[in-house]
């Protein structure tokens, strides 16, 4: 799946249903030029589940904008490819993005009482939906969007329907938001921290909707999130972001039994864990994420990072690492770190070496 | 929801009831005498003393204020021997005789003007027209503009657009409406003739003599307050354009025109209905200025010259008009707002 590598221009090469290649985007402003994406590339099939991780700030919400052609152009410079299917979203006109918007891609938010208009029923925005992309009589739509409630498990959709926003629960908004984003069966569902906003119990029936509906629909989902648990919970892929650039990508198995970058080493291990015994505290990541407009020289990462000191030359200040593959082909990762040093850095930081079947 | 708009109604009779007290009380305070107002240059002691008797203003104060808080529903005869508890409106046999005054409550009686020689109903009656017509010209011409200018503004947010008619809003925001209206008047009255000198006649009388008297007093008030509602509207879109749900809305792939007008302006128009409700009852209880400006015999006018005159039952009659229209209109935003924002629920 993972074909594409780092280096400037590269063609497409692979032939899968979403290629994300060399996706920058860049905000300009007062105080200088925010690159908030940084030649980010990624593949998806359908059926396929992608996890994009980082902390805020970390240019994986403006990359899942980027792709749904959510970004102003005017106010912001895009550059690279984002091939969804035969067409390059980038170089696309507005009105072709617009069309496939909510049709062939759909987008499911963060926090769903916010995200629905909060004047219009539930009714009235599906039936929106639907009618944007379907020429069909405004009864059909609501009869389909009846249904699509009933299908995201919306208990007496027909009556839920004449609801408002306000009038339902954080659990039930975020089905409102799912049907909305699947009632014209799209290809390709991107979900924005989807149960970030959302109690515990509530998180994993979204989840298992979202996988259900996966199934039935062939849809390729990109799931962005900061939580790990919903990622070991969801994803087939894992692609982890910090400051603006990829920094880690491999499959889900791979990353969880082999992780390579010290700051995939360091979200992994503020993770609680419930097999860990007595009072071994949770250890998290000193510092804050960089500033994007005044990116460090050399390795995003290292000003936070513990291992810098272990690669020679202080090489960590002076340049910035690739994205490569190791220790297997389809696992990219961007440290200078040896082998031998990465496996010590995830038995300093994790307890463990990354060599045996590990469970997240 | 019936019984939330009858508790406001009830509140609003408390709160005039309150309002009228304060008024009759100021004029009880005031140094200058009531009496000797009604007759001006001509005053001897002998017709001071008789209007005084007449204007019941030499009963003790709660007798007066009584026989005016009667007189609203029943009407009064003046001059009156103590206080009317028979409604002259449902007793015919309580006729006028020679030498004393009707004043009907037909629908209210709010007073007689002696200065004038009339029932303040039927000046209020004769006014309210042409403030009415004033008013809802001028709300209709600053909505049109106003709104506008304001989306506009918003879509072209940092451009040359938008800082022009922003310029222009503050302009039009920073300058007294007298001047304006002078200045209108100076321009396409005097200078370029495209208009003759106001002179206010019934619609009825002369439709193309009302019109062209009333556009410049329109254009007036829109100048004034479409700028102060470009900057409102304008505000208001930019920040429901940054909501979430505009987002969700172009995620659903809606065309940009359905993202702004039906998802954008929805939401962030509910404070202009607010200041429209309460800018349209403010010029309904008199726009002042323009008013005199362009000699329009409104409210305004008619509260402005009854003050000067210190005509004291005109002026208790339209500051409690004037609060009775801004009563309503904040019962009308209100209900309003609740049929306008699903979240809101009138308890």
């Amino acid at each position: 799946m993972t074909t594409m590598t780092d280096p400037a221009a590269t063609p497409r090469t692979g032939h899968a249903y979403l290629d994300v290649i060399d996706l920058s985007v860049a905000f300009p402003t007062e105080d200088g030029t925010v690159q908030a994406v940084n030649k980010v590339s990624f593949s998806l099939e359908r059926d396929k589940t992608l996890a994009i991780v980082g902390e805020s700030g970390s240019g994986k919400s403006v990359t899942s904008q980027a792709i749904m052609g959510l970004i102003n152009r005017k106010a912001a410079s895009i550059s690279g490819q984002v091939w969804l299917d035969d067409v390059d979203l980038i170089t696309a006109s507005d009105d072709e993005i617009r069309r496939r918007r909510g049709d062939q891609m759909a987008m499911i938010f963060q926090d769903p009482l916010s995200s629905l208009h909060p004047y219009y029923s539930v009714s009235k925005q599906l039936v929106e939906a639907i009618r944007v992309h379907q020429d069909v009589s405004k009864s059909d739509a609501r009869r389909q969007a009846i249904e699509m409630l009933d299908r995201v498990g919306i208990p007496a959709p027909d009556k839920r329907v004449d609801d408002f926003p306000h009038q339902l629960s954080g659990g039930m908004r975020q089905r409102v938001m799912i049907a909305m984003a699947l009632v014209n069966s799209p290809d390709l569902l991107i979900a924005d921290e989807p149960t970030t906003a959302l109690d515990v119990t509530v998180q994993a029936q979204i989840l298992e909707l979202i996988k259900d509906l996966q199934r039935e629909f062939h849809t390729a989902v990109v799931i962005i999130t900061h939580d790990l648990g919903v990622v070991a919970e969801v994803a087939d892929e894992v692609v982890v972001m910090y400051g603006g650039q990829v920094v880690e990508r491999a499959g889900i198995d791979e990353l969880y039994a082999a992780p390579q970058m010290p700051y995939t080493l360091g979200l992994l291990a503020s993770v609680p864990r419930m097999d860990r015994t007595g009072n071994e505290r949770l250890e998290p990541i000193p510092g804050a994420p960089p500033s994007l407009i005044n990116l460090p020289a050399g390795c995003v990462f290292r000003p936070r990072c513990t291992f810098h000191d272990q690669v020679p030359d202080d090489r960590c200040h002076r340049e910035r690492p690739d994205l490569l593959a190791a220790p297997t082909p389809e696992h990219m990762v961007r440290c200078f770190l040896s082998a031998e040093q990465r496996i010590e850095a995830a038995a300093v930081r994790l307890g463990r070496r990354p060599t045996g079947e590990a469970q997240p | 929801m019936f019984g939330y708009i009858v508790r406001r109604v009830l509140a609003m009779f408390a709160m005039l009831l309150v309002l009228s007290f304060v008024v009759f009380s100021m004029f009880a305070v005031l140094p200058a005498d009531p009496a000797r107002l009604t007759c001006g240059k001509g005053c001897t002691p002998a017709i001071i003393e008789a209007n005084r008797h007449r204007l019941g203003l030499d009963q003790p104060f709660m007798t007066q204020y009584a026989r005016f808080l009667i007189g609203i529903p029943c009407g009064r005869i003046y001059p009156t021997q103590g206080p009317v508890w028979q409604c002259p409106r449902t007793n015919s046999s309580l006729q006028p005789k020679q030498g004393e005054f009707l004043c009907p409550a037909n629908p209210v009686c709010l007073g007689y003007s002696f200065r004038k020689g009339e029932n303040v109903t039927t000046l209020l009656k004769e006014a309210m027209p042409v403030t009415f017509a004033l008013a809802v010209g001028g709300v209709i011409l600053w909505l049109i503009v106003g709104l506008s200018i304001g989306i506009l503004a918003a879509l072209r947010r940092g451009r040359w657009q938008d800082r022009t008619a922003m310029s222009i809003a503050l302009f039009g925001y920073s300058f007294p409406s007298f001047f304006i209206a002078l200045i209108l008047l100076y321009i396409f009255v005097l200078k370029l003739g495209w208009l003759p000198y106001p002179s206010y006649v019934p619609f009825s009388q002369n439709p193309k003599q009302w019109t062209e008297t009333f556009i410049l007093p329109w254009v007036s008030l829109a100048i004034l307050y479409a700028a102060f509602y470009a900057r409102l509207t304008r505000n208001q879109m930019l920040e429901t354009l940054g909501e979430d749900f505009i987002r969700t809305a172009r995620a659903k792939g809606l065309p940009e025109r359905t993202v702004i007008y039906r998802h954008a302006l929805r939401a962030g128009i509910s404070p202009v209905v607010t200041s429209v409700g309460l800018d349209f009852a403010a010029l309904l209880g008199g726009a002042i200025i323009v008013e005199q400006v362009f000699t329009l015999p409104g409210i305004g006018k008619l509260a402005l010259d009854s003050t000067l005159e210190a005509d004291l039952s005109i002026i208790t009659a339209t500051v409690l008009l004037a609060a009775f229209f801004v009563i309503i209109a904040n019962l009308i935003v209100d209900l309003l707002y609740a049929y306008l924002d699903p979240r809101v629920v009138l308890v």
